[in-house]
Order: structure tokens, then sequence, then C-alpha cells
């Protein structure tokens, strides 16, 4: 920028220092530059895969695999196509992140509580747990609970049997598989009918708090419909659920559901690592609503229970929510560490045995990529439309 | 916050009115009082017993590791490999030299009034990795070049985050500034590299370095296999350094841009005088934070291939000469990890205390 006087202005600024002649020069250089490195690195891709005989496209997913996986939720086999290990690998990501946020968010959100506790020895134990586990890199601890642990457990033959049903070894927990017989279904319409009842009496119960100001005991009678209403149903059908019981077949145990060590191990680590980050974020959050809010609940002659419920979880929710998201965020993305001990997720059998088998890395690590971007984006999408929901409604 | 008020006198209580008002205030508080304690004195006990009472300190192998306790003597017998990796023994002092001078550049920041303590940081920052450049892996000024497959252990654990930490503050600014932009190409660029490296796992980011990388170059140029993890990381980390740094920059009031805007200062000159000087110091805390976690992930490496200390550790519990000794490298390896992080972690909140100057709103 050169002096300028007001009154010998020229018409316009020279074209080197008008602002929106060189926002466009830059950002025209950009673009080529990006341009040119995508090209270059395209030519130099092709050029390097033609020479060390790698094919391209995406016809490898409908060759044949030709390797087995421990554990899938979808049936598979080695005859099956590379395109199933991927759905194999997907399910089975899902499934521990599915679980991972679920023992995670239950356990951060107690160990958050109790680390407010007015128990010292409560608080000062959440403390400590905190504080030790936010601090160890996570794949050692994965391999704490996979090697030490749970690689320490008795053989088959001296399983810890658990009342006869439940059996623990160094193969994995076995667990006996509920078996629906003809005549479930009705259990399930009974839920259903269960669950469309409780919409439909806290709407009415709203109607009429808003109406007449009486509290109808919503939450007590829609536990006694979910749970009697299924079990009526059951016992009207015969009940119809059978127990494949577990059982021990020359090495090893049949039947039943296996965890497999892998997932207990990636489980086990992914919670107790996550809901260490989430107990913090619990803890802010109620710490951010301020005193004057509780007190003004009690002032207005609310029970202890009714005032966390109706007007400091409200509030800390509104602050708790967005750093959870990325919590989420963070187990989904950890649980590719499945790797390290060969839990069967994503990353192990897509990017780790299908790229080693075909050897093509671009498009077996662009699948990977895009879906994990998939994943991210769709988790915050789902917690910003949450957050819109909770946020402040300012008039 | 503030400081300036003072606090309510502490209530002095004898032992027994505090028990009864901190840990015995309800039915339920007693009950869970007696629950957490009894589960306390039943894994206390024999947890000190196994890490120290009972634990084995003395000897040559693993016949020595008689006691019911740790065995400690794997980790003394093999600290060598978990610091070192398989840097030779005679040239190790290079890697001492270094280790040094790290603790002389940033142990003076943890204290308060130190003379020249922020010299010693610009030093940490620029001087320490021109030096490290030519000692560790030799080759010049007549130093027997060592090559960085014998990298390994704690020294390559620190080389990662160091490295990985110092190039991904430039490009993470470059990539805020890009961010904050008021060009719509940059700004979409910037956001497109920032979101796609944030969402996906390091774990790829890693696989993609070390499978892909020799795709995308030139016939002939290769790199070797620390450098390509060394790329992934910077890349990786520079996306949540560039979000670190853009709340930094968002932070800042709008009559700082105008100032500066006022004064006829040109776009890097307003950002390198006035606000990225601000917006920097604003966001130590959440730098260093990231550096903790960067420094956590670099155990990641070993899914590569490479032996940081993590890496080192789960390499010799496997070894026949030592059993059943995992539980003990992995406490060694947890203890080194939580030492650093901890300590770091404290400063870190130490300075967001200091730094908080009510300039935030």
């Amino acid at each position: 920028m050169k002096k300028q006087t007001i009154d010998s202005r020229p018409a316009g600024p020279k074209p080197w220092y008008d602002p929106r002649v060189r926002s466009l020069f830059f950002q025209v250089v950009a673009i080529a530059l990006v341009f040119w490195a995508g090209w270059t690195l395209v030519e130099n891709t092709l050029a390097n895969m033609e020479s060390r005989g790698i094919s391209t496209g995406f016809g490898f997913l409908d060759e044949t695999a030709g390797f087995g996986i421990i554990m899938s939720l979808i049936p598979y086999d080695a005859t099956m196509t590379y395109g199933r290990t991927f759905w194999v690998g997907l399910t089975n990501t899902l499934l521990v992140s599915a679980m991972g946020i679920v023992a995670a968010t239950i356990l951060g959100f107690i160990i958050g509580v109790a680390r407010l506790s007015s128990n010292w020895l409560v608080a000062k134990v959440s403390l400590v747990y905190i504080e030790v586990i936010r601090n160890i890199p996570l794949l050692l601890q994965i391999f704490f609970w996979y090697f030490a642990v749970l690689g320490a457990l008795p053989s088959p033959r001296q399983s810890i049997d658990v009342g006869g049903t439940m059996f623990l070894n160094n193969r994995g927990l076995y667990v006996p598989e509920p078996l629906t017989q003809d005549g479930f279904g009705l259990v399930w319409w009974a839920l259903a009918i269960a669950i469309a009842a409780v919409v439909g009496i806290r709407i009415w119960a709203k109607k009429r708090q808003l109406a007449t100001g009486q509290i109808f005991p919503t939450f007590k009678v829609g536990v006694a419909l979910l749970v009697l209403l299924p079990a009526i149903a059951y016992f009207a059908a015969g009940s119809p659920l059978e127990w494949e019981v577990p059982a021990l077949k020359g090495f090893n145990f049949g039947g039943g559901i296996t965890i497999i060590p892998e997932l207990a191990a990636l489980w086990v680590a992914l919670s107790l690592y996550t809901g260490s980050f989430i107990a913090e974020i619990v803890r802010s959050g109620i710490l951010s609503v301020s005193k004057g809010q509780t007190e003004a609940a009690k002032a207005l002659g609310l029970p202890n229970g009714l005032t966390l419920r109706l007007v400091v979880i409200p509030q800390a929710m509104r602050v708790i929510i967005p750093p959870l998201t990325s919590q989420y965020l963070n187990l989904a993305k950890n649980s590719s560490l499945a790797t390290a001990i060969g839990y069967p997720d994503l990353v192990a059998v897509f990017m780790g045995t299908t790229l080693n088998q075909t050897g093509q890395a671009v498009e077996v690590v662009a699948i990977t990529m895009a879906v994990y971007l998939t994943i991210s984006l769709s988790i915050s999408l789902f917690m910003n439309i949450y957050n819109r929901a909770v946020a402040i409604k300012e008039r | 916050m503030a400081e300036s008020t003072m606090k309510p006198p502490k209530k002095a209580l004898s032992p027994v009115k505090w028990m009864r008002e901190h840990l015995f205030s309800t039915w339920y508080n007693a009950l869970l009082t007696v629950a957490v304690g009894y589960l306390l004195v039943t894994s206390v006990g024999p947890l000190l017993n196994w890490l120290l009472f009972e634990a084995n300190f003395q000897g040559q192998d693993a016949s020595d590791c008689t006691g019911a306790g740790a065995c400690w003597l794997f980790i003394s017998q093999r600290l060598n490999f978990f610091i070192y990796g398989f840097y030779p023994d005679e040239l190790q002092w290079r890697v001492d030299a270094m280790f040094l001078l790290l603790a002389i550049a940033f142990v003076p920041q943890f204290i308060e009034r130190f003379p020249g303590r922020k010299w010693l940081g610009i030093f940490g920052m620029t001087g320490l990795p021109i030096i490290g450049y030519f000692l560790i892996p030799g080759g010049t000024f007549g130093l027997e070049v060592v090559e960085s497959t014998k990298w390994g252990g704690l020294m390559l654990t620190l080389i990662l985050a160091y490295i990985g930490i110092l190039a991904s503050l430039p490009i993470g600014i470059l990539l805020a500034l890009g961010r904050r932009s008021e060009m719509p190409i940059i700004r979409g660029l910037s956001v497109v590299f920032i979101e796609v490296w944030r969402a996906v796992p390091l774990i790829t980011v890693l696989f993609m370095a070390s499978v892909m990388l020799p795709l995308f170059l030139p016939e002939g140029v290769n790199f070797e296999k620390l450098a390509r993890a060394l790329i992934g990381i910077t890349l990786w980390q520079s996306a949540y350094m560039a979000e670190v740094i853009r709340g930094g920059l968002q932070a800042i009031p709008r009559g700082q841009y105008e100032a500066a805007d006022a004064l006829g200062l040109g776009y890097w000159r307003k950002m390198g005088l006035v606000i990225l000087p601000q917006a920097l110091k604003m966001v130590i805390p959440g730098i260093v934070n990231t550096f903790i976690s960067l420094f956590k992930d670099t155990t990641l490496v070993l899914i590569i291939g490479l032996f940081d200390v993590l890496g080192t550790v789960q390499s010799t519990v496997t070894d026949p000469a030592w059993q059943n000794v995992a539980i003990e490298g992995y406490v060694f390896v947890a203890f080194c990890f939580w030492v650093f992080c901890f300590g770091i972690s404290r400063y870190s909140q130490n300075l967001e205390r200091k730094l908080d100057t009510g300039h935030k709103t």
C-alpha cells in the first residue's frame, strides 16, 4: 500500500494493488497448483503401477478372496469375494464402535458425576482413574488387555465356569444363544404396541400437565408397560424361546455365542479410555451450570431429583454434546487399532489382507478412507441436529 | 476466576467431623465409602506387593526372578534396547547429547522466572532440530552413519513426536489462515484438506504413507520408512493443529483486525505482527494438548514396523529367555508415557490459568 492522498486519487488502484485482482490471481494459482500436483501424482502412480504390474479398477471386488476371517456378523467363508470381505470388516468396525460408544458413555457419565461427588473417597478414586487412563496410550492399553489379561486366561478345558452356562477361557467368552421358536413374533408385536402406547401416554400427559398442572407418572407407567406387555405375550405364546448352551466338544466349545478375546480386549480398552475423556466432559458440563440455577429450582420447591432432571441436566447437555460428539468420532477412528491385535475390522481385513493379496493400494485405501469420512460426517451431522434441538432458543 | 477477591477462610475440622462431612454424610454415601474402601484395601495391598515389596530388582537373568512379585530385572537388563533401539552402543553418546540438549531447552519452561527461558525455548524450536539433523543420523563432520532402521525405543518416540509437532505447526498456521481466508477457493481447499485428514484414523494415514507414497513418487525417488511415517504424521497432525489455531484466530476481537487494516498493514504484516502473536499465545494450551495426544499416538508406528518404545517392549516380551514379563513391560511403558503426559498436561493447565487474562468472552 503506497501513499495515497485523497485529492489526487486515481480512477482506481493499479491492478496489482487491487484486492479483487489479487485474490483472483492467488486463487487461480492455487487451483493450478492443486491440478498440477494431482496430475503429477496420477501420472506417477499410473506409471509406477504399470511397471510393477498392478492392475487398476474395482474389478477385484468380484474376485474370490480365499482367506478366512475369524469373526463375521454376516455369513462369510473363504470362497466369497473381496467385496464381501469389505462388508465383513465394515460390520465388525461398526459393531465394536457401537459397543464402545454405549459402554464409554455409561462409564463416562458415572465417573464424571462421581468426580463431583460430595463423598471424598469416591471423588478421589474417580480422579485417579481419569488421570491414569487418559495419559496412557490406547494401543498400550489394548495390548495390556489382550496379551497380559486375556492371554493369561486358562485353556478351554480349564475354562472358568459361570453357573454352568457361561464359559471364559483364552479363546473367548461363551454365552448361551437365545433361539426364537414359532410364535415369538407375538412378543415383538407386544413390544411395538407398548412403545407406541408409551409415546402416546407421554404426549397426553404433557398436554394434561400444560392444561391442568397435574403430573402423570409417565416414567413408572412407561416402564411397567414396556416390561409387562411383552412378558404377558411371551407366556401367552407358551414361552417360545430356547437357550443354546455352549458345551465343550473336543478341544473347544461349540454352540452359543462366542465373544472372541480380540473383540473383548478392544471393547474394554476403548470403553475405559474414551470413558475417561467423557468423564471430564461431563464434569465440566455440570460445573458450567451456574449455582443460581440450582438455587432457583430449590426456591421453587423442586425436589433434588427433579432439579437435576429438569434444570441441571438439560443445561449441562448443551455444553456436553459438542465435545462428546468428537469423542464418539475418536472412538470410531480408534477402533481401527484392532489391526494391532488381529480383530477383523475394516482396516485389518480390507486394508490389511485384501490389500496385500490384490496389491491394489489406491482403490483399497480410497474406499477405506471414504468409509471413515462417511462415518465421521454422519456422526457429526446427527449430533449437529441433536445439538440444534437442545441449543438455547433465543428470542 | 477472579483471583483478586479473597477466598473464604478454610473450615478447620477435626478428623472425626471431617469424615462425617466428607465420607458418611448420608446413608448411601456411607455405603459407597465402605464399598469403595473395601475394594481399595483388597486391591492396593496386593498391587503394592507385586510392584515393590515382593518384586525382583537384583540379578542377571530370568532365573533370578524368584519372588512372587514383578520381575523388574527384565526392564533393567533390556533398558538400553528400550531407550536406543538398535543404535550402536559406542555411538549412543550422540543420542544422550540430544536428550541433554532437549532437557536444557524445555525443562526450564516449567520453571517460572528462569533466566533466558524464552531464548532456550526458541533454541529448542530452531537450533535443536538442526543439531539433531546432523548428529543423530551422522554422515557429516566425520560422524559415523547410523541408518534410520537402527533407531528405536524411547529415542524414536521422541523424534516422531518432536518433529511431528514442529513440522505441523507452520503447515497448521497456513491451513488455519486459509480456512479463515476471504478467497472462496483457498478456503474450500483448506476445509477439504483439514476435514479429510481429521476424519480418517492415523492408522490409515500411516498405511497410506507406507504403501501408497512410493506409488505417488516418480521412479527412483524413495524415502526411508521413518521419513514416510513422519510425512504421514505431519500431514495428519497439521489438520488438528489448524483447528486449534483457528480457535485462536476466531477469539481475537474484530477490532484488532480493523485496527491493523486502519494502519495500512498488508495481509501478511497484519497477520504476522498483530493477529498471530496474540492468537498463538492464546492457543498455547491447545497446542500442548495436541502434542500430548500426538505423543501417545506415536505408538501406532509399531503397526507399520517401526520400533518405538512400545514396539521394542512388545518385541522382547515374546523373548523365550524371559517368561511372563508382558505385564512388567507394559507397566514400564505406561509409566514412561504417564510421567511425560501427566507432567505436560499439568503444565498446560497452569499455563491456561496464567494466560486467562480475562480477554476471552
